[in-house]
């Protein structure tokens, strides 16, 4: 019975495109939503992630998420390599300048200082350059997605028509020069600033000056140490905070969870998603069963077990639940794929379809039970009632 | 898987079945002991006017419905002894139907609306379409096979419907007001291939109709009236201007 059931759901098709349409919205919107959450949650924590290097992230105690600069003495490095386990420690400058472009145009941008000596929480993917060219005198590596966008010169200084920022073309932060000499790649930051690169000591430079200029510091531990055992210790010792850059993504992600209204507005959009598939898809199936039953009366009266008109809903629910789940996928993945980069925070990870799948089997399950509800208890005997 | 039944010399053998249907606290008395036999071969017509019962009593004989008290025997099988499933089987195998409304799946070719007791029956969807194809010629529905029953009249889908009623070969054919959806002459046309087929072997055939014009096609007339069966009778004799 197995493709005399697929007919008669593919065979009423205003309906069945219903049905399908239903539950591609509803997954559509789904994990769209959750895409954009995640990709802008993964933004918030995005330099994190950028910087594979340290073992361990120090910060104030009382810094919330990782751009709630809390800068720390200069003595926190020092401090910090003398806990037990620390194989190195190196300062991070990370703060917001004003940045001056060669036709006059400013533009607040993030600006990172790494290492001087080590050049630890340089950028990972250099598109142009190489990261060693920060030792170069006034040099710095911009974020290609700013080089085109907010560093856009409209009058470039050499005379042509308007362009993006290449290397060697300078800058000005604090009235000091700043040459480019790379482009990376970074991930673009929650409130989309640009992203400069340096060495600490240019950044400190650049930054107006204030008493305390560290804003992290950055850490490497053996291998095999015990990463934890090691932060519990430099916490003992020097008072603040350690973490490994999953707690450090961790607690960030948290900070956005709990103090901003985000996640309700993203979730507000991911359950309406859920009860449209709900009151579309949901209740357009139950119909279909219903307006069926006779169908499955004069089955059940012919001679059609309990166990065949089961199996017919199910293979009815499934094949809805896998065509409308997969459309919707599809659609939420097309619309991932053709967004340019950087426009758009989108970052389906594998939960996502996950998520979706469940909702879709959640609804087609719920609406299949409530149908095979009035298919079992139909009475074979009710065929001989007339209309 | 055939069930085999005891040999028997009545198709149908009914005694004092009673039926009660109880809702909340109102009772409602649908057959008051009905006796009844229908010989193999033979073709019973089952009249009386609304609620006199007669559609509780095919329900009964089909095994769809199961009586408060009285004996029955369809060829030689009690179908209220068999366990649910067990009588799901017996109607598959032994009962064939034809409804008042056809009711005929509207997304299916007639063929596979005819297949669906062989498929049922555990025949391959493939086989099923060619006996469904031979069934159709049966009734006068040869080269339809691809059709969607919303393009047939109303009498060509109930002879879809008979056609799915004996593509199973049943022992025991059941229409229930089958030319009741029909104008006159169509439900003459369908009645006598009903009274063809339904005598066909040793199958019997119980009709259960209103339509006094189909009523010389019968063996004989069972009159119903109040759960009881009133009287048994011969057919009218056929009046030639009809």
């Amino acid at each position: 019975m197995p493709i005399f059931a697929l007919k008669m759901l593919f065979g009423d098709s205003a309906r069945f495109y219903g049905m399908l349409l239903g539950l591609a919205f509803s997954t559509l919107l789904i994990s769209q939503q959750a895409s954009i959450f995640v990709g802008l949650m993964t933004r918030t924590f995005g330099f994190v992630t950028d910087t594979p290097q340290p073992d361990l992230w120090i910060a104030d105690p009382l810094q919330r998420f990782l751009d709630d600069n809390k800068p720390l003495r200069s003595t926190a490095v020092q401090r910090v390599r003398s806990s037990p386990g620390v194989d190195w420690a190196v300062p991070l400058y990370k703060g917001l300048l004003t940045v001056a472009l060669a036709d006059g145009k400013r533009q607040m941008a993030q600006v990172i200082g790494v290492d001087d000596a080590t050049l630890i929480g340089g950028p990972g993917v250099m598109l142009e350059g190489s990261l060693s060219d920060l030792r170069k005198p006034d040099a710095i590596i911009v974020d290609v997605r700013a080089t085109e966008r907010e560093f856009r010169m409209q009058n470039p200084p050499d005379g042509g028509p308007p362009r993006g920022l290449r290397v060697g073309d300078t800058l000005e932060m604090n009235d000091r020069r700043a040459e480019v000499v790379g482009i990376c790649k970074a991930t673009q930051t929650f409130q989309s600033q640009p992203v400069i690169y340096t060495t600490y000591n240019r950044a400190v430079e650049f930054a107006p000056r204030e008493r305390r200029m560290v804003t992290m510091v950055l850490v490497g531990v053996g291998d095999s140490a015990d990463r934890a055992e090691i932060a519990a210790g430099i916490t003992e010792r020097t008072g603040l905070a350690a973490y490994t850059g999953p707690e450090f993504a961790a607690k960030t992600v948290g900070y956005w969870m709990a103090e901003t209204g985000i996640p309700i507005n993203f979730g507000t959009a991911i359950v309406l998603g859920f009860f449209v598939g709900v009151a579309v898809a949901g209740q357009m199936f139950y119909n279909f069963v219903l307006d069926n039953l006779k169908s499955f009366g004069a089955m059940k009266a012919m001679g059609a077990s309990r166990r065949t008109l089961f199996g017919m809903v199910v293979l009815q629910a499934a094949t809805v639940a896998v065509l409308g789940f997969g459309i919707g996928i599809g659609a939420t993945s097309a619309f991932g794929i053709s967004l340019p980069e950087g426009r758009l925070a989108f970052r389906m990870i594998w939960q996502i379809p996950v998520g979706a799948a469940i909702s879709v089997i959640v609804i087609c399950s719920a609406s299949a039970a409530l149908g095979l509800w009035r298919v079992m208890r139909l009475d074979p005997a009710d065929v001989f009632k007339g209309e | 898987m055939m069930t085999t039944a005891p040999p028997t010399s009545m198709a149908i053998s009914a005694r004092g079945v009673e039926k009660a249907y109880v809702t909340g606290d109102t009772k409602v008395t649908a057959l008051r002991g009905a006796n009844l036999e229908v010989k193999p071969g033979e073709i019973v017509m089952l009249v009386g006017p609304s609620g006199c019962g007669k559609t509780s009593l095919i329900s009964i004989l089909a095994g769809l419905l199961a009586r408060d008290g009285g004996d029955l025997e369809v060829f030689g099988q009690d179908p209220q002894a068999l366990s649910n499933e067990a009588r799901t089987t017996w109607r598959r195998e032994h009962i064939g139907f034809v409804f008042q409304q056809f009711n005929l799946i509207p997304t299916l070719t007639i063929a596979e609306n005819v297949a669906i007791p062989l498929v049922l029956h555990g025949v391959s969807r493939r086989d099923a379409c060619e006996r469904a194809v031979l069934a159709l010629a049966e009734v006068g529905l040869e080269g339809r096979q691809a059709s969607r029953p919303n393009l047939l009249s109303g009498g060509q889908q109930q002879r879809v419907a008979i056609a799915r009623a004996l593509v199973n070969e049943p022992k025991l054919l059941v229409c229930d007001e089958p030319t009741s959806a029909l104008d006159g002459q169509t439900g003459q046309r369908i009645m006598e291939i009903v009274a063809r087929v339904g005598r066909y072997g040793d199958r019997a055939g119980v009709v259960v109709t209103h339509d006094e014009r189909i009523f010389h096609l019968a063996d004989r007339i069972v009159h119903m009236d109040d759960g009881r069966i009133d009287r048994i009778g011969p057919p009218p004799r056929r009046n030639h201007h009809d």
